[in-house]
C-alpha cells in the first residue's frame, strides 16, 4: 500500500461496480408490487388544454389509474418551485408564473407533460397512454428570443409582458459610460453561446414508496442532491414534513447540472405512490429526455470593450438576452446573473464593468445550469472579446492578455462585479500552457500543414471561474432561497474504521475515493478501512449536494472541520491514556505520542476505548468518537488557467479535427491528480462538443429539430486528440484544503480556446468570430464565399 | 415495441408463405434498422419473421469474375473477408465502415438493401459496380432495383437471397459522414471496369442513390481525380437538413468524387 493520502493518485473504489455491472442505480431498484408511469407529453409548443379525456386510458388492460393536473390540484399539490429570486433594475422581483407540476390549462413547450399513466408494467401503461383523448387547441408560439420580446409578442405567461422574467444588471454604469466616452477605441462583438442538451449517460429515472403503516414516504431518484429534493417537494409541492420523506440517489450516472432539479416526474411518482398505496416508477427514455431534461446556455450577447491605443482594458460593457424555456426550473434566474456577470472581470484589470441581462420565456424546454452554469458563456464571451480587441488594434493576443492581467502580488483582488478573488498567478499558468502547446513552433506547424492543404489555426484562453458554491448570507442576499454550507459526519468505529456521511453526492466525480483520501491523510486510516457514505437523507443529517465544483471545497472543508473535532477529542482520551497532559500530545500519521517520549496510542486503541470507556475521562468527556460539523464557506472559490487548442481545417469539406489540446488549470491544491486529470479531460470532451458538435435546434413551429442522437451530435471517442492536462497551485486561502475545485474547468476555458483556433486557422477569409457550433458546413460557407487572398 | 408474434423461419419458402398469408407480416434480419423502427412504434406489425434460421442465405461465395454474398451475411463478415478485400477493396471498406462494431455484427446485406435507406452506404456499392440482386423467385439488376426513398422492386413478399457482385478492375468508397447519426450525408462508390466506370452516390439525393452520370462520362476518358474536379453538381433534387444544405451536398459530392477516385 503506497501512500494514500492528498496528492496520491489512488485509483477509484468506486470503479469495480461500476465497470463490472454490478452498480445500484435507479432503474435497478425495484420495490415489491410496483406499478410503472408513463408519462404523456405535449406535443405543441403553446396550446389551450381543451381536453384530457382518460376513460378509453383508465380502461386499458393494466391500468391501475390515470392522473392528469386537475387531479393533482384537487388534491393541493403545488406547482415546482424556483430557488433563487432575482430582482429587476427597479428592485422589483421578478415574475415567477406558476410551474404545475402537470400542465393545466395550457401546454407551453413540446414536452410538457399532460397525464400520467399507471399500470401494472411499462408497456401496459405506454400503450393506454395512447389511447387518452387529448384535444389542444393551437396558440401562437414563441420559439427564438427575439421573436419573444418583440412588442406583441405571444405570451407564454399571461400577464409576463414581452415575456421578460427579470431585466437586472450589475456594476457602474455611469463609471462604465464616462470610461467609453474617453476611450481611445471601443471594440464590439455580438456573440451567441447555443443552447445545449446534457444527455448524461444514465437517463432520470423516479421510484415513489409510500409505508401506508408508518406513512412514511421514499422517493429513490437520480438526484445530486436528495437533501435539496426533500426539501423543495416536501416544503412545496406535496407537503410532506421531512421526518417522512426519505429521498435517496443511489448510483447516478452522470448529472453535469441536469440531476440537480426539482422535476414533475420526482413529484408525480411519490404522490401516486401515496395515493394508490403502492410503490411508482417512471424510467425515462432518451427521446424523452432530449425534452424533459433542462436543457444549458442559450444566450445572446453585445458585448464592448473601451480600450487605450495599446490594447488595456477600461471598461466592458454587456448586453444579454437570455432564455429560461417554458417555466422556470429551480436555478435557472441566477445562472445568468449572478454566477454569469459577476465573471465578466476574468483574469484582468478591467476598471468598470456594467452587465444588463434580460431573462426571457419562449415556448421551449426549460433552461438551467449545465456544466459550467453561466460561467462557460461568460468566460467565450470575454475571451472572444479579448480576441476582438486584438483582432482589430493588431495586436498580439497573448500580450494583449498579459497587458491586462491582475498580477500576482494584487490578491486579494476585488473586482468591480462583486467577486473578491483570494489567489491566482495567470502569468505561471499561460506560460506552462504556451510551453506545453509549443505556442512557439506553431508558424512552422501551420506552414507544414498548408503544405498539405490544411488551414491550421491555434487559439488560447485564459479564465477564471467561481465556484465552491458559496457562502450563504452572501447568495441570500442576492436572492437565493436556500443556504449553501455543507456537511459532514465522521464516525470513527470501535474498531478503528471511519465511515464518512457526507452531504455531497457522488455521479461520477469519484468522491468514495477523494473523500476517503482526506481521512486517510488526517487520520492516518488506510484508504481500505474509509467508507464514504452519500446520497440517502435518512443517514446523513443535511447537505446542499453536489454542483458548481463544491465536493471538496465546502464538502471537503466541512470534513476536515469534523475530522478537527474527532482528533482535538481524541488526544484527550490518549492524553489520559497516557497519563499526560492534552498540550503536549501530538498526533501524526495516526499516532498519538507523548511529545519527546515514544509512549504512543494508535488512533484505533484510542476508539476503542471511546466506546468501551473503562479507563476514559468520564467526568469531562462523552464517550463515542464521532463528530459533525456544518461548514459555511467565506468566499467562493476561484479557479483559473489557460486553455490552448490547435486545430487543422479541411478547406474541402469544412471538417475541423482538434489535433493538439492543452490544459494548465490552477485548481488550488490537488488532492488526486488523476482523478482532476480526468475531470479536465471530460470538461474539455464538453466543450468541443459545444464549440464544433452541440447544439440544440428547433424550428420555427417549436418542434426540437435535434430530438436524438440522430441529429444531436454528441463528441464521441474519435472527435478528441490526447488532451494533455497540467495543474499549477495557487492555494484557496479561505478554506482549510486550500483546494479550489476542478469539475467544470475543462467545459469553462475550453470553447473560447477552440473557436480561437477556428478564427486562426481561417485567418486568410478575414474572419473575425464565428458563432458555435463551428460545423463543417458553417466553415465550407465561410470558405467558399471568398477565396483566399494570399496562396498558401 | 407495439405487441407482435414472433416465429422463427426455417427456409425462405416458409418466410415468402407467411408473408403472403398476412399482410401486416414483417420479417426481420439483423434488426439494426427494424429494431430502433419497432422501438419507437413507427411500425405495428402483427408478426415478425426471423430469418436468422433460413437456411443458405449466409456466406461469401468466389467465383471467375464474381463475388456472391449472402443475403443474411453480416458486414462484419463481409469486412473481414480476404477475397473481397483483394477483389472488390471498395466493397470490402464500405462494410467495414458501416455504422459501429455492434451494428456490423448483427446487420445485413439483404436487410440494408430491402430497405434501402438513402442514407446506406449498400446501395452505392450494388448500384455503381452493376450487381444483381437475387430473390426467392427472380434476379433484378441494379439499375432496376431502387426506385425511391425506402422503395425497392420487391414485391411485398418477395425476399433476397443473395447479392452477386461482378469483379471490377477498380473500385473505392468515400463516405462523408453525417456527425451525428454517423450515415452517409454523402457516400460515393466508385467502378472501374475497363472503360466502363460508374458513380453512385447515397445519402444525398431525395430519391436515394442514384448514378454521377457527368462524372462517369468523364473517368471513361481519363480515370483521374483532376477530370471530375470541375464538375459542378446541381443541389436541385438533393437532401437539404440542419447539418448539410443541398449546397453544401452538391460540393461534398465533387470532393468525395475526387476522393474515391484517387483511393481506387
Amino acid at each position: 500500500m503506497g501512500f494514500e493520502g492528498i496528492g496520491a493518485s489512488v485509483k477509484r473504489k468506486e470503479d469495480l461496480r461500476f465497470l463490472s455491472g454490478r452498480g445500484n442505480y435507479t432503474d435497478d431498484i425495484n420495490r415489491p408490487g410496483q406499478l410503472h408511469a408513463f408519462i404523456r407529453r405535449s406535443d405543441r409548443p403553446h396550446a389551450k388544454i381543451v381536453r384530457v379525456g382518460t376513460e378509453a386510458a383508465a380502461a386499458s388492460p393494466g391500468v391501475v389509474a390515470v392522473f392528469t393536473g386537475a387531479d393533482m390540484e384537487k388534491d393541493g399539490i403545488g406547482g415546482l418551485p424556483c430557488g433563487w429570486q432575482i430582482h429587476n433594475k427597479d428592485g422589483s422581483p421578478m415574475a415567477e408564473p406558476p410551474h404545475p407540476v402537470l400542465a393545466v390549462g395550457k401546454v407551453r413547450h413540446v414536452g410538457d407533460p399532460i397525464a400520467v399513466v399507471i399500470a401494472d408494467t411499462r408497456q401496459h401503461a405506454k400503450d393506454a397512454a395512447e389511447k387518452l383523448d387529448i384535444v389542444l387547441e393551437d396558440l401562437p408560439a414563441v420559439i427564438g428570443l427575439a421573436d419573444a420580446i418583440k412588442p406583441g409578442a405571444a405570451e407564454v405567461h399571461d400577464g409576463v409582458a414581452n415575456n421578460i422574467c427579470y431585466d437586472w444588471h450589475i456594476g457602474d454604469k455611469a463609471v462604465m459610460e464616462s470610461a467609453f466616452a474617453t476611450a481611445h477605441r471601443v471594440v464590439k462583438l455580438d456573440l451567441v453561446n447555443n443552447r445545449l442538451i446534457p444527455n448524461a449517460m444514465e437517463p432520470r429515472v423516479a421510484l415513489g414508496d409510500f409505508d401506508a403503516g408508518t406513512g412514511d414516504y421514499t422517493l429513490y431518484t437520480t438526484s445530486q442532491n436528495p437533501h435539496v429534493i426533500r426539501l423543495l417537494m416536501g416544503a412545496f409541492v406535496l407537503h410532506i414534513p421531512e421526518s417522512k420523506l426519505r429521498v435517496v440517489a443511489p448510483d447516478v450516472g452522470g448529472g453535469f447540472g441536469s440531476k440537480i432539479f426539482h422535476y414533475a416526474e420526482e413529484a408525480i411518482v411519490t404522490w401516486a405512490a401515496g395515493k394508490l398505496r403502492r410503490p411508482v416508477k417512471w424510467t425515462a427514455e432518451r427521446t424523452e429526455s432530449f425534452m424533459s431534461d433542462a436543457h444549458g446556455r442559450d444566450h445572446v450577447s453585445t458585448a464592448e470593450m473601451a480600450v487605450d491605443k495599446d490594447g488595456k482594458f477600461l471598461a466592458l460593457k454587456v448586453s444579454t438576452l437570455c432564455n429560461m424555456g417554458a417555466y422556470l426550473s429551480t436555478f435557472a434566474p441566477a445562472v445568468p446573473t449572478y454566477l454569469y456577470a459577476t465573471l465578466l472581470a476574468g483574469v484582468y484589470t478591467t476598471p468598470a464593468v456594467y452587465a444588463e441581462v434580460k431573462a426571457i420565456f419562449t415556448n421551449t424546454v426549460p433552461v438551467d445550469a449545465y456544466r459550467g452554469a453561466g460561467r462557460p458563456e461568460a468566460t467565450f464571451l470575454l475571451e472572444r472579446l479579448v480576441d476582438a480587441v486584438a483582432y482589430d488594434l493588431k495586436l498580439d493576443r497573448v500580450e494583449v492578455r498579459r497587458r491586462n492581467f491582475i498580477p500576482s502580488d494584487a490578491f486579494p483582488y476585488q473586482t468591480p462585479v462583486a467577486l473578491q478573488y483570494d489567489s491566482g498567478d495567470y502569468d505561471k499558468t499561460l506560460d506552462e500552457a504556451m510551453k506545453g502547446a509549443d505556442w512557439a513552433g506553431f508558424e512552422t506547424r501551420r506552414k507544414e500543414a498548408a503544405a498539405r492543404g490544411k488551414l491550421r489555426g491555434i487559439g488560447i484562453s485564459t479564465y477564471i471561474e467561481a465556484c465552491g458554491i458559496a457562502p450563504s448570507a452572501v447568495v441570500g442576499s442576492l436572492g437565493a432561497r436556500a443556504g449553501l454550507y455543507e456537511v459532514a459526519n465522521i464516525r470513527v468505529h470501535p474498531t478503528g474504521s471511519v465511515s464518512v456521511f457526507t452531504g455531497t453526492h457522488s455521479h461520477g466525480q469519484g468522491h468514495e475515493t477523494t473523500l476517503a483520501q482526506l481521512v486517510s491523510d488526517q487520520l492516518g486510516v488506510p484508504l481500505a478501512q474509509v467508507d464514504v457514505v452519500h446520497g440517502d437523507t435518512a443517514k446523513i443529517p443535511f447537505g446542499m449536494g453536489t454542483y458548481g465544483s463544491r465536493s471538496l471545497a465546502v464538502g471537503g472543508s466541512a470534513m476536515v472541520k469534523a475530522m478537527d473535532k474527532i482528533v482535538a477529542k481524541a488526544k484527550r482520551i490518549a492524553a489520559h491514556l497516557l497519563e499526560a497532559s492534552v498540550d503536549d500530545i501530538e498526533f501524526k500519521d495516526g499516532k498519538f505520542t507523548v511529545s519527546g517520549t515514544d509512549r504512543s496510542k494508535t488512533l484505533g486503541e484510542v476508539a476503542l476505548t471511546a466506546y468501551v470507556p473503562h479507563n476514559y475521562p468520564i467526568e469531562e468527556l462523552e464517550p463515542g468518537l464521532e463528530e459533525t460539523a456544518f461548514y459555511d464557506p467565506k468566499n467562493f472559490t476561484y479557479p483559473a488557467g489557460c486553455h490552448i487548442c490547435e486545430v487543422e481545417i479541411d478547406p474541402d469539406t469544412g471538417v475541423t479535427q482538434v489535433v493538439n489540446f492543452v490544459a494548465v488549470d490552477d485548481v488550488g491544491r490537488v488532492i488526486n491528480p488523476m482523478i482532476v486529470e480526468g475531470q479536465v479531460q471530460g470538461g474539455v470532451a464538453q466543450g468541443i462538443g459545444q464549440a464544433l458538435l452541440e447544439g440544440a435546434v428547433y424550428d420555427s413551429s417549436g418542434q426540437l429539430l435535434t430530438g436524438s442522437m440522430m441529429d444531436y451530435t454528441m463528441p464521441r471517442a474519435d472527435d478528441l486528440p490526447d488532451i494533455a492536462v497540467g495543474t499549477e497551485v495557487t492555494m484557496c486561502t479561505h478554506n482549510p484544503l486550500g483546494v479550489k475545485g476542478c469539475g467544470e474547468v475543462g467545459a469553462i476555458g475550453s470553447p473560447p480556446a477552440i473557436i480561437g483556433a477556428v478564427v486562426d486557422a481561417l485567418r486568410d477569409y478575414g474572419v473575425r468570430h464565428i458563432e458555435m457550433p463551428a460545423t463543417p458546413q458553417k466553415i465550407w460557407q465561410i470558405i467558399n464565399a471568398d477565396r483566399p487572398r494570399m496562396a498558401a | 415495441m407495439y405487441d407482435f408474434t414472433y416465429s422463427k423461419a426455417g427456409s425462405v419458402a416458409d418466410a415468402v408463405k407467411a408473408l403472403g398469408a398476412d399482410m401486416e407480416a414483417k420479417v426481420i434480419a439483423g434488426g439494426m434498422t427494424f429494431i430502433p423502427v419497432l422501438k419507437q412504434r413507427l411500425n405495428r406489425p402483427s408478426a415478425v419473421i426471423d430469418l436468422a434460421g433460413a437456411k443458405g442465405l449466409v456466406g461469401i461465395t468466389h467465383e471467375a469474375g464474381k463475388i456472391t454474398i449472402g443475403a443474411m451475411t453480416t458486414h462484419a463478415a463481409v469486412a473481414a473477408d480476404a477475397g473481397i478485400a483483394k477483389s472488390l477493396p471498395g466493397l470490402s471498406y464500405l462494410a467495414a465502415h458501416i455504422g459501429d462494431n455492434q451494428v456490423r455484427n448483427r446487420g445485413t446485406i439483404g436487410g440494408s438493401l430491402a430497405n434501402n435507406d438513402p442514407s446506406a452506404c449498400y446501395p452505392s456499392a450494388v448500384l455503381a459496380l452493376n450487381a444483381t440482386i437475387v430473390t426467392d423467385r427472380r434476379r433484378i439488376a441494379a439499375d432496376d432495383y431502387f426506385q425511391g426513398m425506402f422503395t425497392t422492386a420487391l414485391e411485398p413478399d418477395e425476399i433476397i437471397t443473395a447479392v452477386e457482385f461482378p469483379i471490377v478492375e477498380k473500385s473505392a468508397y468515400v463516405k462523408f459522414p453525417n456527425p451525428a447519426s454517423r450515415y452517409a450525408m454523402v457516400g460515393v462508390f466508385v467502378a472501374k471496369a475497363g472503360d466502363t466506370v460508374r458513380v453512385a452516390v447515397t445519402g444525398a439525393g431525395q430519391n436515394g442513390v442514384f448514378r454521377l452520370t457527368e462524372a462517369e462520362q468523364a473517368l471513361s476518358k481519363s480515370f483521374t481525380p483532376d477530370a471530375v474536379a470541375g464538375i459542378k453538381v446541381s443541389p436541385d433534387g438533393l437532401n437539404s437538413d440542419i447539418h448539410a444544405s443541398a449546397e453544401y451536398r452538391a460540393h461534398l459530392i465533387t470532393v468525395m468524387t475526387k476522393r474515391a477516385v484517387a483511393a481506387a
